[in-house]
């Protein structure tokens, strides 16, 4: 089973990139499952259902999201294999952007779109730092130089990914996608693999429900500003 | 320059021939200083606990700036010369065989026409991915009558092709200037400055209102838009191809703006249906469901007739002229 990681900005065009490559993959008769990881309410995955494929979503709720990623991608893939899946896709949006999915040996995909800013690449952790794959969307709403300046801003926070293009509306570009995700990580199960970054840590008095602010209240692993004069 | 060098010497001489390897650390969340340490020593020297703050491991860093170099000292390499551009037919959308092959030279103008949906932009697109029988309509395309290094298909320094598409849009909040300029820098051309004035000064021949180098992007009309993109294409792009959708006839001289991208030597494929252009085109594609259909060559008798069109379009252009100053158009 070949499996990928794609992950994101919010909003950066995740799902209907991946709805484009489910199309070129199934022309060619290809069983997909796709994983969908969000927060507090996604309806993506009756996007997925409609286009026949097998899906399962996971809600992090109070949790933080990318914790909750790590804990469940394992059974995830054997699920996957059990299906008999020969694509599945997870997918989850990078929200604080310092956490990433990205796993060792395992086709990494970051999906960003044109309209979000020129200095966004550089705010974008491991997620983007670290995929092999980067996917530029929305293209079609800016000119061609503004492309090629967005991309080079991409290159030089990851300049050993391939960058492409893709148009996640007429699905320009999903076909070339599509056929990298032909060489993807082929696998059975995740065991003994690791993540390509450390998550944040957060293990303070608030990660465990703490609401009331004041010094007093701050336990565990707190890191505090420097606001003094002259400091950055 | 070797990377060995590029590592070795001190910080000061390294980052005032190199000043991207500057940009590079900053995109990273790291301050770089020109000292007479050498940048062997400053990466040996990262503290960890700030790397992993920033979400990046040493090692990670060290690999990310050797392809960045990489890349970097490629774009200044020579681009390989492409003398000719062959189409080898594949299939139509039933399936139907193209049976052609079809061979353009560098400063050749083939325009492609046929409705929409037809599969215009699918032979500009085969043509970008450098297919090889690997896409739906199933065309090979060689460069210099061979299969192609496939390193074309993702390589950012050196396209292959570069696309002017009829999406003129901004969203950069920069001025003109600073936006050719900063495209100029990711280009890493020679003399930055000098190619920045004279892309401005060709768009604003090329415009029908002329505009000012501090013009915000975001406030450039449609004409100006297009001006100051082909004027970019022509004068910074390396690539031998351009595949343009469309030049819109509104607030450019059309005729102008293909001579000047003639001029550079380039393959120029474009989609079009205005009359003007199709006929100074050398050949006509004519696509019709998914395939090529057939090919006009630009006959003696319609470049005569072009004579006549250009005059009708410069009586339309007088035209609007009038109106943009306010005249009646009572008396034509």
């Amino acid at each position: 089973m070949r499996f990928l990681t794609i992950s994101g900005p919010p909003s950066s065009g995740k799902t209907s990139v991946i709805l484009r490559v489910i199309e070129a993959l199934q022309t060619r008769q290809q069983k997909i499952g796709v994983v969908k990881f969000d927060c507090l309410l996604t309806d993506d995955d009756k996007l997925y259902a409609k286009k026949g494929v097998l899906v399962k979503k996971g809600l992090s709720g109070a949790l933080c999201p990318d914790h909750y990623f790590v804990s469940n991608i394992e059974s995830c893939v054997t699920w996957g294999h059990e299906n008999g899946c020969e694509y599945l896709i997870s997918e989850s949006a990078g929200l604080c952007n310092r956490c990433s999915p990205h796993i060792k040996e395992i086709t990494a995909v970051c999906v960003i779109d044109n309209l979000s800013g020129i200095n966004t690449p550089k705010k974008i952790g491991p997620m983007l730092k670290s995929a092999d794959i980067v996917v530029i969307t929305k293209g079609d709403i800016v000119s061609q130089a503004e492309r090629e300046v967005f991309a080079s801003r991409v290159r030089q926070v990851n300049p050993g990914a391939i960058i492409m293009n893709v148009n996640g509306i007429t699905g320009q570009g999903a076909f070339e996608l599509t056929s990298l995700f032909e060489d993807a990580s082929d696998i059975e199960t995740l065991k003994g693999k690791v993540l390509r970054f450390s998550m944040p840590s957060a293990l303070c008095s608030y990660c465990l429900g703490e609401t009331r602010i004041g010094e007093e209240h701050q336990t565990g692993n707190i890191r505090k500003m420097d606001l003094q004069e002259g400091s950055a | 320059m070797k990377a060995t060098t590029l590592l070795s010497q001190p910080l000061t001489e390294t980052l005032v021939e190199h000043p991207y390897i500057e940009d590079f650390m900053t995109s990273f969340g790291l301050v770089i200083k020109p000292d007479s340490n050498s940048l062997q020593h400053y990466l040996d020297h990262l503290d960890p606990d700030a790397l992993e703050d920033l979400g990046i491991s040493s090692e990670q860093l060290r690999q990310s700036l050797d392809s960045f170099l990489a890349g970097m000292l490629a774009l200044s390499d020579p681009m390989d010369k492409v003398e000719s551009l062959t189409i080898v037919g594949g299939v139509d959308k039933s399936g139907k065989a193209e049976n052609l092959q079809l061979t353009l030279k560098p400063g050749e103008v083939i325009c492609i026409v046929g409705p929409t949906g037809s599969g215009k932009s699918r032979l500009l697109a085969d043509i970008e991915w450098v297919a090889q029988g690997d896409t739906p309509t199933k065309r090979k395309i060689l460069i210099n009558d061979q299969v192609p290094d496939s390193k074309w298909r993702f390589s950012t320094e050196h396209k292959l092709v570069a696309q002017l598409s009829q999406n003129m849009n901004f969203v950069m909040d920069l001025s003109a200037e600073e936006f050719i300029r900063m495209h100029a820098e990711s280009r890493l051309v020679t003399d930055p400055e000098a190619k920045v004035a004279q892309i401005l000064l060709q768009a604003n021949e090329l415009a029908g209102e002329t505009f000012a180098p501090d013009t915000p992007v975001t406030s450039l009309s449609g004409g100006q838009s297009r001006a100051l993109m082909i004027a970019d294409m022509a004068i910074l792009s390396k690539s031998p191809i351009a595949l343009i959708d469309e030049i819109e006839n509104a607030g450019i001289d059309r005729k102008k703006a293909l001579e000047l991208l003639v001029q550079e030597e380039k393959i120029i494929l474009m989609a079009t249906h205005d009359p003007i252009l199709a006929l100074m085109g050398d050949r006509r594609v004519v696509i019709k469901n998914g395939g090529i259909e057939k090919i006009i060559e630009s006959s003696e008798a319609e470049r005569k007739n072009l004579v006549t069109l250009e005059a009708l379009d410069n009586k339309l252009l007088a035209l609007r002229n009038r109106i943009r100053t306010g005249d009646t158009l009572e008396n034509l």
